[in-house]
């Protein structure tokens, strides 16, 4: 069940009750630019039936209820939706600094991943918070953004074992992708460094910090200044 | 108000899960059997999304200080009330002081303890349901430990006598062939991958547990050099990992994967998926949408109709 819709978008059944939608067959930022258009139209206007949403780097997940909404119609709906993508003018994005205290204890993969790369740890981090990153979309726990923008020079791949646990705050890398644990969990990301500031608060009214579509750069802090702003949190 | 005296292997507090929470990576969680929760639910005379206590494998034991009216579903677990038999799948009434006993499950892989009123826990993101990994959901995000107590929501209805009808529990009972629809990476497995898939019996590995179902059995080779671009996943996707181990995503999964899946178990068996057991031997068998949306209306008919349940 593979419908072509227009533009290279295409429909895909993944189960009896959910839809992918995808829009390419490879990372662009056009293709993400559609995915969290087709996002925003569908939580501005939600449809009934439609019961959750996965927003993804190429690729919208639809989850439906099969007892009230026939695929079909459902197709039929998103369609419409689709036809009204180019008008949607998202929001300017937000820029969100996230301080992190890179290496030693907080980042034992630092100094491995350096030399991988045959670079300094200075180099590294210097590289790390260089960029600015965008928030292609938050999976794996709640609030984990999978950030896209790292520097070419810092790709490297997932540990061949993951970690029982790794500290909440954790930041890391995974092939090009770079990423913050919101809670302590098991995980294969290559750690480099931590950030003091709470990523996803249950009591917060927006409570991850990031959403799809923000930007992110990363900010070099001390020890000192990781435990004063960790103080400050509690 | 429930103490717990012994809490079982792994207890949580569940009710139906918190939906459309995916855009920030919050997993709909809720119980791992929902039918068995929705009937518990009904047979105390809630509504059956109320919260209740899962327990796994090995259950716990409690104590109704002010007494409750409850009801087991789910897999026999070897209850007793002070000392006396507790049927599956039927309301009790624990008078105050009383003590609710489980064992070892005798059959399937989990049992609820449902009590009118429902537990009374904060809500996150709209469900009581513990999210363990993220700690958060639940009675403070984490299995229930010696020493908790939980308070049951007030009602004012009184005690009645209800059993479910043995023709529904059959129809909902255990299967060890679970029905999928294809995955949506389904072309990337070769026809010899998809017969071994679908003749091939698998077990369910003992590092198994709410948030994906690990297989053991013959490897599934995919068509080699494909790298997935990590997208969405859906409940009980079948995903082939690298190592060709086939895993079953479940209700604490993650929202988003990036491996190829070869099918999706249909959501008139997921509750099935729910009382599998490490050990436990399937099968996959392939069915149409149509005919996996067709068993879920017959389902939802089921457990719509009033004669499911004696008074």
């Amino acid at each position: 069940m593979l419908t072509p819709v227009a533009d290279g978008t295409r429909f895909q059944s993944a189960s009896d009750q959910s839809l992918l939608v995808y829009f390419d067959q490879e990372i662009t930022p056009e293709a993400h630019q559609r995915v969290m258009k087709l996002l925003w139209l569908l939580q501005s206007k939600p449809v009934r039936g439609i019961r959750n949403l996965h927003p993804a780097y190429t690729s919208l997940l639809v989850e439906f209820d099969a007892l009230t909404l026939q695929q079909d119609e459902l197709e039929a709906i998103l369609r419409l939706y689709l036809d009204r993508i180019e008008d949607v003018r998202l929001p300017e994005p937000r820029l969100l600094e996230i301080p992190v205290c890179y290496g030693g204890h907080f980042g034992p993969d630092l100094d491995d991943l350096s030399s991988m790369h045959g670079i300094t740890a200075s180099q590294a981090i210097e590289l790390h918070a260089s960029a600015v990153y965008v928030v292609f979309f938050l999976g794996f726990v709640p609030g984990f953004a999978y950030l896209g923008g790292l520097p070419k020079a810092l790709a490297t791949p997932r540990l061949t074992t993951p970690r029982r646990s790794v500290p909440a705050g954790s930041v890391g890398i995974a092939g090009d992708q770079a990423g913050v644990y919101p809670f302590a969990t098991p995980g294969g990301w290559r750690l480099i460094g931590r950030t003091p500031v709470a990523m996803f608060r249950p009591d917060r009214s927006d409570m991850s910090l990031l959403s799809v579509g923000d930007r992110v750069r990363f900010t070099p802090i001390s020890l000192e200044q990781f435990a004063a702003l960790e103080k400050m949190r509690t | 108000m429930i103490k717990v005296l012994v809490p079982g292997l792994f207890t949580t507090v569940q009710d139906l899960g918190r939906e459309g929470f995916g855009p920030l990576g919050v997993s709909p969680s809720g119980a791992a059997d929902p039918i068995s929760l929705r009937l518990g639910n009904r047979l105390v005379g809630n509504t059956e999304d109320a919260p209740a206590l899962e327990m796994t494998l090995l259950g716990g034991t409690f104590c109704f200080p002010e007494g409750a009216v409850a009801a087991l579903t789910g897999s026999e677990f070897d209850a007793d009330l002070d000392d006396h038999p507790v049927d599956l799948w039927t309301s009790i009434e624990a008078q105050p002081g009383q003590t609710l006993r489980l064992g070892v499950t005798r059959s399937g892989a989990r049992c609820y303890l449902c009590v009118q009123g429902g537990i009374d826990v904060k809500h996150f993101l709209g469900s009581a349901s513990t999210h363990v990994l993220s700690g958060l959901g639940g009675l403070n995000g984490r299995p229930l430990r010696q020493g908790d107590v939980l308070k049951i929501v007030p009602t004012r209805a009184s005690f009645r006598n209800r059993t479910i009808v043995p023709r529904v529990i059959e129809s909902l009972s255990h299967r060890t062939v679970l029905r999928v629809t294809t995955g949506p990476q389904n072309n990337w497995f070769p026809d010899s991958s998809q017969r071994l898939f679908y003749t091939s019996a698998y077990r369910v590995a003992e590092e198994s547990d709410r948030m994906g179902l690990r297989l053991e059995g013959r490897a599934i080779p995919s068509r080699s050099g494909r790298e997935m671009i990590t997208e969405g996943v859906s409940l009980g996707a079948v995903q082939i990992p690298p190592g060709g181990q086939p895993i079953i995503l479940f209700v604490d999964q993650q929202t988003t994967g990036g491996y190829p899946k070869i099918a999706n178990v249909i959501s008139a068996d997921i509750h099935r998926v729910g009382q599998l057991r490490p050990r436990d031997e399937l099968r996959f068998e392939r069915v149409e949408l149509e005919t996996a949306r067709s068993l879920l209306r017959e389902q939802e008919e089921l457990l719509a109709s009033k004669r499911f349940m004696q008074e």
